[in-house]
C-alpha cells in the first residue's frame, strides 16, 4: 500500500491524485497530496513511475499498513526505483526498448515447468 | 475537497473505460469521424490490469500454416465452444494494430534478424502512448469519473451518467452508441491493477436487458506474493516449490497443484533455476514488475524463499462477460457495444483462459471492432441524443429517493463485499467446485441480494462502492448459475464441476445467462460444425433450457 508522500520532495503537481486508479489520494489547499483513503490502494505502484520527483513509496503489503523511514528509503535508493526500472525520466532508456520478454524461453528451465498451471498461457504452435 | 461541478456533454459514441479496450475504441470510433467522450473510473494511462506491469499478446506473423496451427490448438484447448474465423479476425486486426502502435512510437525491441518482436507490451508504456493517441485523435477524456448506470429510452441506450469523485460532482453524457469497456470482475481480490475491475459494465449492461455469456468459465487464480499483489506469474516457471520445513515440491505443476498444496499448507518458491547472473539479468529486464515485491521486502528471489498464494480473477482471466450478437462486439441492446474483458472472450479463447496473451489482443481488435461499430451506429440515427427522452437504467445499489424512504436499517458496504468475497474467494468453494458446494453459495449470495439496495451511500466515493457491491453481487450469482448449469467439465480447468469429471457432447454450446432478480441461463450454438448437430437437435437443446429462480 502506498505510505509516503515524502513533504521534501513533493512539488505540489499532484499528478498522483489524477493516475491513482483506485483514488486514494487527495490534494489539499496549498500543500502536498494526503493518502486519504489507503485501504483502497491496490498496490499497482502506478503512481511512483509517474512521479516526476520521486516523493512517493509503495510497500509491498498488500493488506497491512506498515512503518516506513523516508531517510533510509532515500539511503537505500528506493525512493524513484521503480521509475528508474521501467526507464521513465530524463536520459533513462525505457524498458520497453530493452526488453527481454520475446526471448526468455531462450533460457527455460532443461525441464520447462508451465508456472502452476494456471498463469499465463502461451500461444501452442504444435 | 474542491467545490462542486457538473460536467454535462452530448457526443456521438461514448465509451466507458480507459483500458487498452477502452483505448482503442474511443480511438477508433474517433477515426470514423465520431464525437467521442471516454469516461474513466480512474486515468486512462493507469486504470486496469494491463498498465502496472505488462500483457503478451495473440500476434502471429502472416504465415497461413503457422496461424492455421495455432488456432486448431486452441479450438481443441477451448473445448471447440471458440470460432475459427473469430481467432482469425483477430490475428489478422492485432497484426495491423500492433504496426500502428510501433508507428506511433512504441520502442518494440528486435531480434538478431531485425524482425520487431510485437508479441509483448511493457504496460505502463503501453498505456500511456494509447493516452496520447486517443487525446490526439479528438476524443474528450474525462478522468476519474467512475459510471453509475446507463440512460435508455425506447429506442435502446443513450448515454451515461456517473460521478466526478474528486469534485464531489456528476457527470451526464448522452450519446447514441455507447461501448462498455470497464473490463471484467475481480473482486476486489488485489491483483495487479484488478481492484478497478468490479463488474460494473456488466450491471449496467443488464439492468437494459443485456446478456451474459461464459460466466461458468471462471475458475480462474494466479499465483502470487502471499504478502502483495503481483499476479504476473510467468517467470515461476524459473522457480522451485518448498513446503514450510523447506522439502521441494516435485512432480508436474499444472493443474491443481498449487491450489491444492496451499490448502495442504504455506507453499513458498525460489527463483534457483535462473541460475547464472547471466540468466536473471534477463528475467529483470522482462517481467520487471514480478520482482518489485520481493526486492522491497528485502527478498533475493534468486537464493531465498518466498510465499506463495493464489489470489483470485474472476472473469479477469476467465472468459466470459457480455454476450455479442456480431462481428462489430454488438450487444442485443440497440446502440450498445461492448469491448475487452467486458465482453464474453469465447469466441476466440472458448473454454480456456484469455489471461497472458488472447484477452490482450482480444482488447485490442474488438475495441477496435466495437469503435467502429458504434460510430456508424450513431450515424444512422435520425434523432440526436440531446433530443431524446432518456431515463436513468440503474436499478440496484443506487442512492434512489423511492429506495430511501423505505428503508429502515442500512447495510455497511464494506461488509456487504467481504460477504460477497467470501462467496467467491475461497478456493474450497470456487476452485475446487462441487454442485453441492456451488448450490450452497448461491443460496446465500441470492439471500445477499436485497441488500445491495439496502445501502446508503452518500459521498461519491460511497456511491461508486455501493454500485460496485451491487456489480459483484450479481455477477457471482451469475457465475455460480451458469457453473451449476454446465454439469460437465470442459476445456482448459476454466470450469469443472466435481460432480461430472466428464465432457458431455451434448453440452458443446455456449451457456447465456441474464437477469438480475430471476436467472435465466439458455443455450447458444458454437459456430462449429460438430455443434451444429447438437444445436439442431431440438430435445438436447430444450432440455438443456433452464430458469433458476433466485431468492
Amino acid at each position: 500500500m502506498i505510505e509516503l508522500v515524502s513533504a521534501e520532495r513533493c512539488i505540489q503537481c499532484n499528478l498522483c491524485v489524477k493516475v491513482c486508479p483506485t483514488n486514494v489520494f487527495d490534494k489539499t489547499e496549498g500543500g502536498v497530496p494526503v493518502i486519504k483513503r489507503q485501504e483502497d490502494c491496490q498496490t499497482c505502484f502506478i503512481c511512483e513511475a509517474y512521479c516526476p520527483v520521486d516523493a512517493l513509496y509503495v510497500s509491498p503489503f498488500t493488506d497491512e499498513a506498515v512503518q516506513v523511514d523516508e531517510e533510509e528509503l532515500a539511503a537505500k535508493g528506493i525512493l524513484g526505483s521503480w521509475r528508474e526500472t521501467i526507464g521513465w525520466g530524463p536520459g533513462r532508456q525505457k524498458l520497453a526498448a530493452l526488453d527481454q520478454t520475446p526471448f526468455i524461453d531462450r533460457i527455460l528451465p532443461p525441464r520447462p515447468v508451465r508456472a502452476a498451471g494456471i498463469s499465463d498461457v502461451k500461444v501452442q504452435t504444435s | 475537497m474542491s467545490k462542486h461541478k457538473n460536467v454535462s456533454l452530448t457526443a456521438d459514441v461514448l465509451v466507458i473505460g480507459g483500458g487498452p479496450a477502452g483505448a482503442w475504441a474511443a480511438w477508433s470510433a474517433a477515426n470514423e469521424g465520431a464525437k467521442v467522450v471516454l469516461v474513466d473510473k480512474g486515468y486512462l494511462g493507469s486504470s486496469g490490469a494491463t498498465a502496472p506491469g505488462g500483457t503478451n499478446l495473440l500476434y502471429l506473423p502472416p504465415d497461413k500454416e503457422l496461424r492455421e496451427a495455432a488456432v486448431q490448438a486452441r479450438l481443441k484447448s477451448g473445448g471447440y465452444l471458440a470460432e475459427a474465423e473469430w481467432i482469425h479476425r483477430v490475428l489478422d486486426q492485432v497484426y495491423i494494430n500492433l504496426e500502428l502502435v510501433e508507428q506511433w512510437g512504441y520502442p518494440f525491441v528486435r531480434d538478431e534478424s531485425g524482425t520487431p518482436m510485437r508479441d509483448h507490451l511493457q504496460g505502463p508504456e503501453y498505456m500511456a502512448l494509447m493516452r496520447k493517441v486517443v487525446k490526439r485523435a479528438g476524443v474528450k477524456i474525462v478522468d476519474q469519473a467512475p459510471a453509475l448506470e446507463l440512460l435508455v429510452d425506447e429506442h435502446g441506450v443513450g448515454g451515461a451518467r456517473g460521478v466526478l469523485r474528486q469534485e464531489d460532482g456528476e457527470w451526464e453524457v448522452r450519446a447514441n452508441a455507447v461501448v462498455i469497456a470497464t473490463g471484467g470482475c475481480a473482486f476486489l481480490s488485489k491483483g495487479l491493477g484488478c481492484n478497478v475491475l468490479t463488474g460494473d459494465g456488466y450491471l449496467m449492461a443488464s439492468e437494459l436487458g443485456a446478456e451474459l455469456s461464459g460466466m461458468e468459465f471462471t475458475r480462474r487464480y494466479a499465483p502470487s506474493p502471499a504478502y502483495s499483489s503481483n499476479t504476473r506469474s510467468r517467470l515461476l516457471g524459473w522457480a522451485t516449490y518448498y513446503d514450510k520445513d523447506g522439502n521441494p515440491l516435485n512432480g508436474q505443476r499444472n493443474g491443481d497443484f498449487l491450489a491444492t498444496k496451499l490448502l495442504e499448507g504455506p507453499v513458498y518458491a525460489i527463483m534457483n533455476k535462473a541460475d547464472t547472473p547471466e540468466k536473471q539479468a534477463i528475467l529483470r529486464k522482462s517481467h520487471a514488475i514480478f520482482f518489485l515485491p520481493y526486492d522491497r521486502a528485502g527478498i533475493d528471489v534468486f537464493t531465498e524463499p518466498f510465499p506463495l498464494t493464489l489470489r483470485y480473477e474472476g472473469t479477469v482471466r476467465g472468459t466470459g462477460g457480455i454476450r455479442i450478437v456480431n462481428e462489430q462486439c454488438a450487444t442485443t441492446v440497440n446502440g450498445l457495444y461492448v469491448a475487452g474483458d467486458a465482453a464474453t472472450r469465447e469466441r476466440i479463447t472458448g473454454a480456456a483462459s484469455g489471461g497472458g496473451a488472447f484477452n490482450a489482443s482480444w482488447a485490442i481488435c474488438s475495441g477496435t471492432w466495437s469503435g467502429k461499430g458504434a460510430a456508424e451506429y450513431a450515424r444512422t440515427q435520425s434523432l440526436g441524443a440531446g433530443e431524446r427522452n432518456l431515463r436513468p437504467g440503474g436499478k440496484y445499489g443506487l442512492r434512489k429517493e423511492e429506495q430511501r424512504a423505505e428503508q429502515s436499517a442500512s447495510v455497511d458496504t464494506r461488509e456487504l463485499v467481504k460477504a460477497i468475497q467470501d462467496e467467491v474467494l475461497p478456493l474450497d468453494i470456487n476452485y475446487f467446485r462441487t454442485e453441492a458446494g456451488l448450490t450452497e453459495s448461491l443460496g446465500r449470495l441470492n439471500e445477499l441480494w436485497p441488500k445491495v439496495n439496502e445501502q446508503t451511500p452518500q459521498t461519491s466515493t460511497e456511491r461508486v462502492q455501493a454500485r460496485e457491491a451491487a456489480a459483484m453481487a450479481a455477477t457471482a450469482r451469475w457465475m455460480y448459475t451458469a457453473a451449476l448449469a454446465r454439469k460437465e467439465s470442459r476445456g482448459a480447468g476454466l470450469h469443472v464441476l466435481a460432480e461430472y469429471p466428464e465432457t458431455d457432447p451434448n453440452q458443446q454450446y455456449r451457456l447465456l445467462v441474464s437477469g438480475l432478480e430471476s436467472i435465466v441461463t439458455r443455450p447458444e450454438s458454437a459456430a462449429h460444425p460438430a455443434v451444429a448437430a447438437v444445436a439442431n437437435d431440438t430435445a438436447a437443446v430444450q432440455s438443456a433450457v433452464k430458469e433458476v429462480q433466485a431468492g
